[in-house]
Parts: structure tokens; C-alpha cells; sequence
């Protein structure tokens, strides 16, 4: 069969044994490790015998709690990907200097700089953002579920379906060269003739059908599913954030959707749209990217603000100082957030005009965003404040973001950017927001919501260890890159020749290490707190006297989230309750609708992952099968016509009977 | 039961619905089908952007007066505008529960539809025995990626179509299978919009450029 070149090329494409990089030793033993690792957990859960147990109660379950789970896991595992990734950049760009060639080589060091901003946006923080969106908002308006429960399950499984892609081009093939945003032309066939963009092309395809079809989901949540007596303006900060990011989300992610099928287009069929004659234009793929581009910074740094204002709330002991003015910035920043995206590229040549209308439009989302600030601080003021973990999270992201909020304001003045642009500058301004914004933002919401999600809080100690490590590392790892562009180095670069720089970027790679003992903590930190769970136990659901509904529930919720809808007087709807002697019912429970669970989700999302890898090496068969499969599956569920049960009411009273048990346990000890 | 009624309920405040409170299903199916048709309208603006700024780079090939035959065309927009009338037909026999006739204005739909996407096919097949294909220039490109996404809509939509047309058949017009009618309704008269925007814009001040 393997004398036949043709036979041989239909069946397998353009997939030989020279994808397997077994001449790069780093790769090797990255598989070597990453082999080991996933069939010792492999081993373990079937030594275990958790697979019936993961795939009933995990991977087909609809409930909006073990989704949002499932995002975070995805969203840590993929951070340590990515991490791996900025280490081998940051030792690299340390030791290159003196007419050393570093250890990497180009080939491999343009994939790794890729691979990180790929998978640090699209497959941790969204995961992360997501996830912890899935999570809390249901609980903090009142809801059962999400409106399209099954939904939710495939968009999750979707995602996973983009991360595994990308997770192979390492071991099979490689990844795009070309920058996270992948600008044609190089992006286009004649100079990336390979797998690496059709890799990038698929991940973000896959990933981003159920990034929208989440983003709908939560969307309809927020609108149809609200407690009763929970008006728009009494909704938790966290929830309006939620629903800004994701009305951002549907309004952002077919632009992304469509124009990187206008750039498969280009490499797949042979159209002109961002070629450089029969009359394309690659600077369209720029503008219409960066339309999807800047909202999207804005979709994972809203639900951060949400999470600050509702961590500063709780520990200060306040109501959240200037509610209404904190929705209208948020609701102004959705809006404003679609009129900047020219300020990533001034440098087209879009003339003074043009240049100054987005440079102006850029500086006033500063406005916005500052008078959030100010009502954290105003928050704070004659606040009694716990400095627990979140509240020390969000009181280093107000240090931090706004150093990066001042360089970002900086670049947005169009002279100064012509010198700035695609400078190190720039790359410390992002990496300025996005870790000190986003980042911080979800670990403070990680320690926050943990106990509500397990029962038990995370361990403090490994805690701030990680919080000292992570934010004198960033510190560390970022500033040397201020230094460096206000200099004039330029970014992805491999090798330098002036050895005046070197200092800078040993710093800065110092500064990684320790961010690498940040996130070492943090696991550790999990570990820690999963073994002491007895000493860490919380009964009460309500660890830290919050003020919202999730905080009402029992920690973990039971699968209906609330055995009665409760009914909201309040911004604050739990606090209010709590403050006007609120009592638990304990009788009269009535059995609860709920969504069944389902293995589509799960399928589908399979299905759409092998047709992308037939895609992605020219194995048309595949790619072929795997959608009419597709098409089959999704119209065969749509035939099932029965997919909700109901909890009977005696079982409900079982839940809540032994809730009132523990409840009462804790009350006496 | 409202919120008035439970917060003028004497002076302890009630926390908590004692009757289920039941969001009936597919309470927001219609909501968000209708996000979804705006993100889909979204990928079209997309599409009818980069045809705004490519639709002219000829790049020395064939321009719109050479390859579009308007007649063609306006028997093709017919074929849709009747669709989109006959699928309303199909609702308003849904809603008088009448099986039979909901099932025959469908099949009519469909075979518009089917027509529709026939002379679209013998157009595009036309255009590219002419030497006009999608790699010739700029316009082209746009073009056929433009009216070719609406044409795989309106594909789908009849696979869709017939779906529904089994499980009417299969399960009667019950509350479930009502609510998929009224999707696939928003779904084909938002084509059929979609379709009025090609029509003007590439085809009509295409022939004027």
C-alpha cells in the first residue's frame, strides 16, 4: 500500500512520520513528559474505575456548577502550557546576546511566541472568565441552570475541541509563525506553506463556535432567568459585568469567525482577499481582526471588574460605594470598546485625521474605567477590611492595572505610538493589564468562590505565597520591558546584538521564575487545601459574610441550586436577607424540573475536532465524514424530544434536611 | 404569583416562591435564536464590508456589467420573495393546527428555496466556465464568498426544512415542533433580508459602477 504515493496521500494527506518532530529534542522530551503524565492519569482513574463516574456526572452533565468547573480545570491546565512557553521565551531572549544563538532556534522560537498569546487568550483566560461566569452568575440571580443547558455542555466540550488542536500541533506537525494574530501576508500560503496556520486556523474555529454560542447562552440567562423582584439595577455587579461581556462576545466573535474563513479561503481555495495583487488588501485582515481584537481585551477584562466589585464589597463590609455610576462605566466601556481598534495599528498610514479619532476614543475609555476605580477606593474608605486572599488580589490589581491603565493612555497618542509601536513597550503595556487586570482578577475570584464551589476554602498560607510570588515576579518580569522599548527593542525578537540590553532581560527572566514559584504555590496551594479540607470545612455556605445570593445556597449548591426561587428587595439581595432575619424553610419542598444529561455535547464537539485535523493536513475523507457525522448527530438530538426529569420532592427534602443537620452541627461547635 | 403580591404580604417580608416558579420550557428559545440570527447578521456585515472595499479591484478581469445577467437574477430574488411568502402561509395553517396544509406550504417553501439555489449554482457555474472565478480578482472573491454563504444559509435552511417536515409528520404540531417552525420562519425571512442587501448592493450598484 505504501508504494502507491497517490493511495498513500489520500488516505493520509499531506500527514507523513516527518510531522513528528523526533529531530527536536526539546519536543521530545516535552512528549516524553506529557506521555508519562496523561497515562499515569490515565491509570488512575481506571485503577479507580472513575470512568463511568467522570463521563455520567462530568463530561455529559448539563449543570451549569460542574461546567464551570470543567472551564477552570481547562483554563489551569492550559495556563501551564502557556507559562511553559513564556519561561523558554524569557530564557532565550536572556542568554542570546555576545553572538550566542540561544538555544532555540528560529523555526521553533517564532511557534512558542505564537503558541503563548494563542493559548494564554483563547484557551486560559476565556476558559477561566468563562468559567467562573458559568459558575456564580446562575447562583448570584436566583436561576436553576443556564436557558440552554445542553448548550452549555457542547460549547464547553467545543473549546476543549479548539485547546486540543492547538495541544497537537506540538507533538504532530507545528504551530503558525506568525504572531498570535497571524497577519496575512505571511500568514497567507505562499509564505506559510505548512500546518502551522491551519492549525491556528481550526483551534480558533472550533473554540470560538462554542465561545458564541456561550456567550448567547449567558446572555439569555441574565435577561429571561433573574429571581423575581431582581430588576436590572438590582442585579450584583458581577452579573452586569457578565452580561456586558458576553452581549461583547456575540457581537465580536463572527467578525473573528468570518474573517479567519476569509484567510482559510485565501490559503485553502486560492481567493484574493488579503493577497498582495489581483487586487487584496492584507491591512483589511488587520482592521477587520483587531474589530474582534479590542472588544475582545474588553470581554475578559469586564467579568475582572465584576469579580473586584464584588470581593471589595464583602471584605470592606459595604455596600459597593456608586452602584449605578459602576454599571453605566461598565455599559460605556461595552460601547467604546468597539470604536478604538485602530490604535493597534496608527502605523498603517490611515492619515492624522483618522489617527486622531481613534487616539481620542482610546483616551476616553480611560474615563470610564477610572471612575470604577474611584468607587473601589470610595468602597474601601471607612471600610472595616479583611485582608484575605481576594481582597489582597483585587488591592494589588488597583496598584498594578493602573500603572498599565496610565501606559496604555500613553499609546494611545498617535506620535508617541509611531515610536512605541511593536516596541517591548507595548508588550509590558498588555502584559501590564491583562495579568494585572484579568489575572489577578481570577485568582482573587478563584479564592473567592472556591468555598462556595467545594465546601472548604483554600489554603492561606501556599495562598500568599503565590500572591508574593506572582506579583513581585510580575513586577519583575515587566518593568526591565518598559525599559527596554522606551530603548527601542522590538518584540519577537530571538538574538541581540548590543550586550548593554542583556541586564534587562536577565531581570526580566528572574522575574519569570518567580512567577513560576507563584503558580508552583498556587498548585501547591490546591493540594494543600484539598488534604486540610476538614480544618478549612465551612458549613455555613457563607464564608466571608458576603452579600450576595450565590452566598445564600449551601456550599457546594445542590444540583437545583436553591430548593425554593428566592425573592430579591435588594441590590445586596442575601446581606438584606440575612440583615432582616431571613429562616431557612424547611418543609413544604415541591419536586424541581430539571435538564437531563446528554452525550452529544461531547460527541458533537468530537466530530467537529477530527474534522478540523482532516482540514488541517489535507485528509479531505475525514474532514468529510466527520461532518456529514456531524450533521447526522445534531439532527438525530434534535429527535429526543424528551430531555428534562424532575427531582421529587421527598429527595429535595433529603438534601436540605441534611444541610439543616450540618447547619446545626456548626452552630453548636 | 407577582412580586407586588409577595412584598405587601403583611410586614415580614417573604425570601422565597412556595410555588415552583416554572420558567416554561423554551421560554427562551425565541430570545436566543434571535441573538443568534444578529450574530449571524454580524458575519454578513463582515462579508458586505470586505465586498465594499474589494467589490471594485477588477484587478483587469471581468467587472460586473460583463458577468451579471439581472434578468437571471430577478427571477432568482422572486424565487425567494415567494418563499418567504409561502413560509408564512405555512404559519398562519400552524396556527390554525391544520397538519396537512402546514406540511404542503413547507414542501412549497422548499422547492422555491431548491430553485433559488439551482439557478444560483447555474450562475456560479456560468461565471466560472467564463474564466470570472473566485481567484481572478479581489471582486470576485468577495463576490462569490458574499452570495455564497447565503447560499449555503439557505441550504442549511432546507435541511432544516425537511427535518422539521419529518418530525411534523412524526409528532404532530405540538408545542415543541411549533417553536422550531417559528425559528426556521426567523431564520428564512432573515435570508430573505440578507438577500434584499445582495441584491442591491452587489447586483443593482454593481451594474452602476
Amino acid at each position: 500500500m505504501f508504494d502507491n504515493p497517490e493511495l498513500v496521500k489520500m488516505i493520509f494527506g499531506r500527514l507523513n512520520l516527518d510531522a513528528l518532530p523526533l529531530h527536536e529534542p526539546i519536543l521530545v522530551g516535552t512528549f516524553a513528559m506529557v506521555a508519562t503524565g496523561g497515562l499515569a492519569l490515565f491509570a488512575i482513574v481506571t485503577y479507580f474505575r472513575l470512568w463511568t463516574y467522570l463521563w455520567r456526572e462530568w463530561f455529559t452533565s448539563v449543570d451549569h456548577k460542574r461546567i464551570g468547573i470543567m472551564y477552570m480545570i481547562l483554563g489551569i491546565v492550559m495556563l501551564l502550557r502557556g507559562f511553559a512557553d513564556a519561561l523558554m521565551m524569557r530564557l532565550q531572549q536572556a542568554i542570546a546576546f555576545g553572538g550566542s544563538e540561544g538555544y532555540l532556534p528560529a523555526h521553533h522560537y517564532d511557534q512558542v511566541f505564537t503558541a503563548h498569546g494563542v493559548i494564554m487568550i483563547f484557551f486560559v483566560a476565556m476558559p477561566l472568565v468563562t468559567g467562573l461566569m458559568n459558575y456564580v452568575m446562575p447562583l448570584q440571580i436566583g436561576a436553576r441552570d443556564v436557558s440552554f443547558p445542553f448548550l452549555n455542555n457542547f460549547s464547553f466540550w467545543m473549546t476543549v475541541g479548539g485547546a486540543v488542536l492547538v495541544m497537537m500541533s506540538l507533538f504532530i506537525g507545528e504551530f503558525a509563525r506568525t504572531g498570535w494574530l497571524a497577519y496575512p501576508p505571511l500568514s497567507n500560503i505562499g509564505y506559510s506553506p505548512d500546518v502551522g496556520v491551519d492549525y491556528y486556523i481550526w483551534g480558533l474555529q472550533v473554540a470560538g463556535v462554542g465561545t458564541t454560542l456561550s456567550g448567547i447562552n449567558l446572555i439569555c440567562t441574565i435577561v429571561k432567568l433573574r429571581a423575581p423582584g431582581m430588576t436590572m439595577m438590582r442585579m450584583p455587579v458581577f452579573t452586569w459585568t457578565a452580561l456586558c461581556t458576553n452581549v461583547l462576545i456575540v457581537a465580536s466573535f463572527p467578525v473573528l469567525t468570518a474573517v479567519l474563513v476569509l484567510l482559510s479561503l485565501d490559503r485553502y481555495v486560492g481567493t484574493n482577499f488579503f493577497t498582495n495583487d489581483f487586487g487584496g488588501n492584507p491591512m483589511m485582515y488587520v482592521n477587520l481582526i483587531w474589530i474582534w481584537g479590542h472588544p475582545e481585551v474588553y470581554i475578559l477584562v469586564l467579568p475582572a471588574f465584576g469579580i473586584f466589585s464584588e470581593v471589595t464589597a464583602t471584605f470592606s463590609g459595604k455596600r459597593l460605594f456608586g452602584y449605578t455610576s459602576m454599571v453605566y462605566a461598565t455599559v460605556v466601556i461595552t460601547i467604546l470598546s468597539y470604536l478604538v481598534w485602530l490604535h493597534h495599528f496608527f502605523t498603517m498610514g490611515s492619515g492624522a485625521s483618522v489617527n486622531s479619532f481613534f487616539g481620542i476614543t482610546t483616551m476616553i475609555i480611560s474615563i470610564p474605567t477610572g471612575a470604577k476605580m474611584f468607587n473601589w477606593l470610595f468602597t474601601m474608605y471607612r471600610g472595616r477590611i479583611r485582608f484575605e486572599l481576594p481582597m489582597m488580589w483585587t488591592v494589588a490589581f488597583m496598584l498594578t492595572f493602573v500603572i498599565g491603565g496610565m501606559t496604555g493612555v500613553l499609546l494611545a497618542v498617535p506620535p508617541a505610538d509611531f515610536v512605541l509601536h511593536n516596541s517591548l513597550f507595548l508588550v509590558a503595556h498588555f502584559h501590564n493589564v491583562i495579568i494585572g487586570g484579568v489575572l489577578f482578577g481570577l485568582f482573587a475570584g478563584i479564592n473567592y468562590w472556591f468555598p462556595k464551589a467545594f465546601g472548604f476554602r483554600l489554603d492561606p498560607f501556599w495562598g500568599k505565597l503565590s500572591f508574593w510570588f506572582w506579583v513581585s515576579g510580575f513586577y519583575f518580569a515587566f518593568m526591565p520591558l518598559y525599559v527596554l522599548g522606551l530603548m527601542g527593542v522590538t518584540r519577537r525578537l530571538r538574538v541581540f546584538d548590543d550586550p548593554s540590553l542583556q541586564i534587562w532581560f536577565v531581570i526580566a527572566a528572574f522575574g519569570a521564575l518567580l512567577i513560576f514559584l507563584g503558580i508552583i504555590s498556587m498548585l501547591v496551594q490546591f493540594a494543600v487545601s484539598i488534604l486540610r479540607r476538614e480544618q478549612l470545612k465551612d458549613v455555613t455556605g457563607d464564608p466571608w459574610n458576603a452579600r450576595t445570593l450565590e452566598w445564600a445556597t449551601s456550599s457546594p449548591p445542590p444540583a437545583y441550586n436553591f430548593a425554593f426561587t428566592p425573592v430579591v428587595y435588594d441590590n445586596d439581595a442575601w446581606w438584606d436577607m440575612k440583615r432582616r432575619g431571613y429562616r431557612r424553610p424547611l418543609a413544604g419542598f415541591r419536586p424541581i424540573h430539571m435538564p437531563s444529561n446528554t452525550g452529544t455535547g461531547i460527541v458533537l464537539a468530537g466530530l467537529a475536532t477530527a474534522m478540523g485535523f482532516g482540514l488541517i493536513w489535507y485528509i479531505w475523507w475525514l474532514a468529510a465524514v466527520s461532518f456529514i457525522a456531524l450533521l447526522a448527530v445534531a439532527i438525530g438530538h434534535t429527535f429526543n424530544y424528551h430531555r428534562d426529569f424532575d427531582i421529587p420532592a421527598d429527595r429535595v427534602g433529603q438534601v436540605e434536611d441534611a444541610r439543616t443537620r450540618l447547619l446545626a452541627a456548626g452552630a453548636q461547635s | 404569583m407577582t412580586v407586588a403580591n409577595v412584598s405587601t404580604q403583611g410586614s415580614e417580608p417573604v425570601f422565597h416562591l412556595i410555588d415552583e416558579h416554572a420558567h416554561p420550557e423554551g421560554a427562551s428559545t425565541m430570545l436566543g435564536f434571535w441573538i443568534y440570527l444578529m450574530s449571524d447578521c454580524l458575519i454578513f456585515a463582515m462579508l458586505f464590508a470586505t465586498f465594499g472595499v474589494l467589490g471594485g479591484n477588477y484587478a483587469a478581469g471581468p467587472s460586473p456589467k460583463d458577468l451579471f445577467d439581472l434578468k437571471l437574477v430577478a427571477v432568482n430574488t422572486t424565487m425567494l420573495l415567494l418563499s418567504s411568502i409561502t413560509y408564512g402561509f405555512a404559519m398562519l395553517t400552524m396556527e390554525k393546527s391544520r397538519v396537512g396544509a402546514t406540511q404542503a406550504w413547507l414542501a412549497i417553501t422548499g422547492l422555491f428555496g431548491l430553485a433559488f439555489i439551482g439557478i444560483e449554482l447555474s450562475e456560479f457555474a456560468h461565471m466560472i466556465h467564463e474564466g470570472a472565478t473566485p481567484q481572478r480578482s479581489a471582486f470576485l472573491s468577495s463576490f462569490f464568498t458574499l452570495v455564497g454563504t447565503h447560499g449555503t444559509h439557505v441550504t442549511f435552511g432546507l435541511v432544516w426544512m425537511v427535518t422539521l417536515m419529518v418530525q411534523v409528520a412524526r409528532y404532530g404540531l405540538i408545542e415543541a415542533n411549533r417553536r422550531r417552525l417559528m425559528c426556521l420562519s426567523m431564520f428564512w425571512h432573515f435570508l430573505d433580508v440578507v438577500w434584499i442587501g445582495v441584491f442591491t448592493f452587489v447586483y443593482l450598484l454593481g451594474m452602476l459602477r
